[in-house]
């Protein structure tokens, strides 16, 4: 007789809890998988066509609408390709407030998907919401939780104006400036959430999860000594190191035609992106009072394991609160800046920053009257995508082999495909740009 | 005292609104989790393939596609009132640029529009649903959301 357990289809039209819209097919025979399928069922808004001939200032605020979850990112990663294309350097205090804004970004952006998206599952809920207040233990971490997420949150709102779609940070520098006295207020609450991280990433060290692959893995980002995120040289696990405008000559395509985004490979291997390639890479370079504190954990790395993707984030948010206080406290005075002039010409220009999942290139071809004639945006999902489903079917097999049910796999999958916090919204919008 | 069902839905957008609303959740959490039931939000569980019956339906984004279409018909069926949600749903752009293409642009991206069966032009929500209460914004407007939350909580 047949098991119904041996032959079965899975159709998850959404996967829950990510950023976006994910799909994932698989058709099951006699315990052997003969189909599966992983796509981005978010559908286009065509950002690379939309931002032909409009003036270069329009772009950062409008690129931003890609993603609602890491908005931020690609506004800094759209300024700093206008400036580098028209060969605007940043002012110092400009760096650090972007950096006081990205930071923020990663505290809630990571904090979002470790507290709301991945812990629900480590404790056999369905939801954050289903956390008892009259329990203590679930009541201190629905505290921690919104608490944590919303120092994040200020310190973006301080910095930027808006945590989303941040109307402040412009070309050349800022349109307003944070008051020295809100940025300084925010130091106990940094100090506060700290503590609370720390627990954080001793859930994550301690989850039962692990998943190695067995193809060759080959971890790719930007490493920049002070782990900022926003500046640095591209390197990968192979030891190369390239220029970041290089970027989109160095990724191979990989067509998906069932998805609604192209993925990527690196040298024929499958490659990853985001908060474990930076700590392979460069756990070195963290803050010193994270590397103390997380030294533990630290050791896991360098790891293939892709469910040490969420210890990694929790790491991060703890360099970004020690490194954001460092900063804060670095202050002694905001400076009347304004932002710097714009001279348009002729140019080509890339911006490349780690985005919270990882690697974001924006290139803009703009023509002397500072109007964008052509763009390629290149998005952290896209880099992870085949990863994604080779892990998917390698941890399927296994499941099949332990006899595990239909049920089973489907949660398995969805925790595995979680744990690299895709972002489809992002992922979905672009097209394969011709260069010249 | 009933909870109030809500469902939270997204459609073609950046989902910068359900941002706003997790991070709105930093401050309202308590509050929420005794007066309001989330019985399909994606962004907070695994929420059931059948759309359930809803008090309030919060609908994020743009209608870009005949299954988009038919879900949000859906939605209208089972939630006694519609709120939609952020620039996308109550106006429609940014999500709707192609609407506004030139020839070119409309040129590269026709088989994908083709192959992927969208439909001819991007809509608001309004376009294809009766709304009955707007939170416009991009990202929605905090103090409107929280007026109407406010307002059906305390009917």
């Amino acid at each position: 007789m047949h098991d119904i357990n041996d032959s079965f289809d899975i159709n998850l039209d959404e996967v829950s809890k990510v950023e976006g819209a994910a799909s994932l097919e698989i058709k099951v025979r006699n315990r052997k998988i003969e189909d599966l399928k992983f796509y981005i069922s978010e559908w286009k808004r065509f950002y690379t066509q939309a931002i032909q001939g409009k003036p270069v200032v329009a772009a950062p605020q409008l690129v931003a609408r890609i993603c609602g979850t890491c908005s931020n990112a690609h506004l800094l990663c759209s300024i700093k390709a206008i400036e580098n294309a028209f060969g605007i350097i940043p002012s110092p205090q400009t760096m650090l407030l972007r950096k006081l804004l990205y930071y923020g970004l990663i505290i809630r952006d990571h904090g979002l998907h470790l507290y709301i998206f991945s812990m629900p599952d480590l404790f056999g809920k369905n939801s954050i919401l289903d956390f008892d207040e009259n329990i203590p233990a679930e009541k201190e971490l629905l505290e921690e939780t919104f608490s944590v997420k919303e120092v994040g949150n200020l310190l973006s709102i301080v910095v930027g104006g808006r945590s989303v779609h941040a109307p402040m940070p412009t070309i050349g520098g800022f349109l307003k400036l944070p008051k020295l006295d809100d940025l300084k207020n925010l130091v106990p609450k940094l100090n506060e959430i700290r503590p609370k991280i720390l627990k954080l990433i001793k859930i994550f060290a301690e989850a039962p999860l692990n998943l190695k692959t067995s193809a060759k893995l080959n971890f790719s980002s930007l490493v920049s000594p002070d782990f900022s995120f926003l500046e640095g040289k591209l390197k990968n696990s192979i030891g190369e190191t390239m220029l970041t405008n290089e970027l989109s000559s160095y990724l191979e395509t990989v067509i998906i035609p069932y998805s609604h985004a192209r993925g990527f490979k690196l040298q024929g291997n499958l490659m990853m992106v985001g908060a474990l390639a930076r700590l392979n890479l460069a756990k070195d370079n963290l803050h010193s009072k994270t590397k103390l504190d997380s030294a533990k954990y630290l050791s896991f790395f360098p790891s293939t394991d892709l469910f040490h993707n969420n210890l990694a984030q929790a790491i991060e948010m703890l360099h970004s609160v020690d490194s954001s206080i460092d900063l804060i406290q670095s202050l002694s005075i905001i400076n009347d800046e304004k932002p710097q002039k714009l001279i348009p010409k002729k140019s080509v220009g890339v911006g490349t920053i780690e985005a919270p999942r990882g690697t974001l290139f924006h290139k803009y071809e703009i023509d002397e009257h500072g109007t964008i004639k052509k763009a390629e945006i290149i998005v952290p999902t896209g880099q992870n995508h085949v990863l994604m489903e080779r892990g998917i079917f390698e941890q399927t097999k296994k499941l099949l082999l332990e006899k595990a049910d239909k049920e089973k796999i489907i949660f398995e999958a969805e925790r595995l495909i979680r744990a690299f916090d895709p972002c489809m919204s992002c992922a979905s919008h672009f097209l394969k740009v011709k260069w010249k | 005292m009933n909870k109030l069902r809500v469902g939270w839905f997204s459609f073609s957008c950046c989902e910068d609104s359900t941002i706003i609303f997790t991070e709105l959740l930093n401050n309202h959490y308590l509050e929420w989790k005794k007066k309001l039931e989330f019985v399909h939000a994606k962004v907070l569980k695994r929420s059931p393939d059948i759309i359930p019956d809803m008090d309030i339906a919060f609908v994020e984004g743009a209608i870009t596609s005949d299954s988009q279409e038919k879900k949000l018909r859906n939605i209208r069926e089972k939630a006694k009132i519609i709120v939609a949600i952020g620039a996308c749903a109550v106006i429609g752009s940014p999500s709707n640029q192609r609407n506004f293409f030139n020839e070119k642009q409309s040129e590269e991206i026709k088989s994908i529009l083709e192959n992927f069966k969208y439909k001819d032009k991007v809509f608001k929500v309004s376009d294809i649903v009766k709304v009955d209460e707007v939170v416009p914004g991009c990202p929605m407007n905090e103090e409107i959301f929280l007026r109407i939350v406010n307002k059906y909580l305390n009917q």
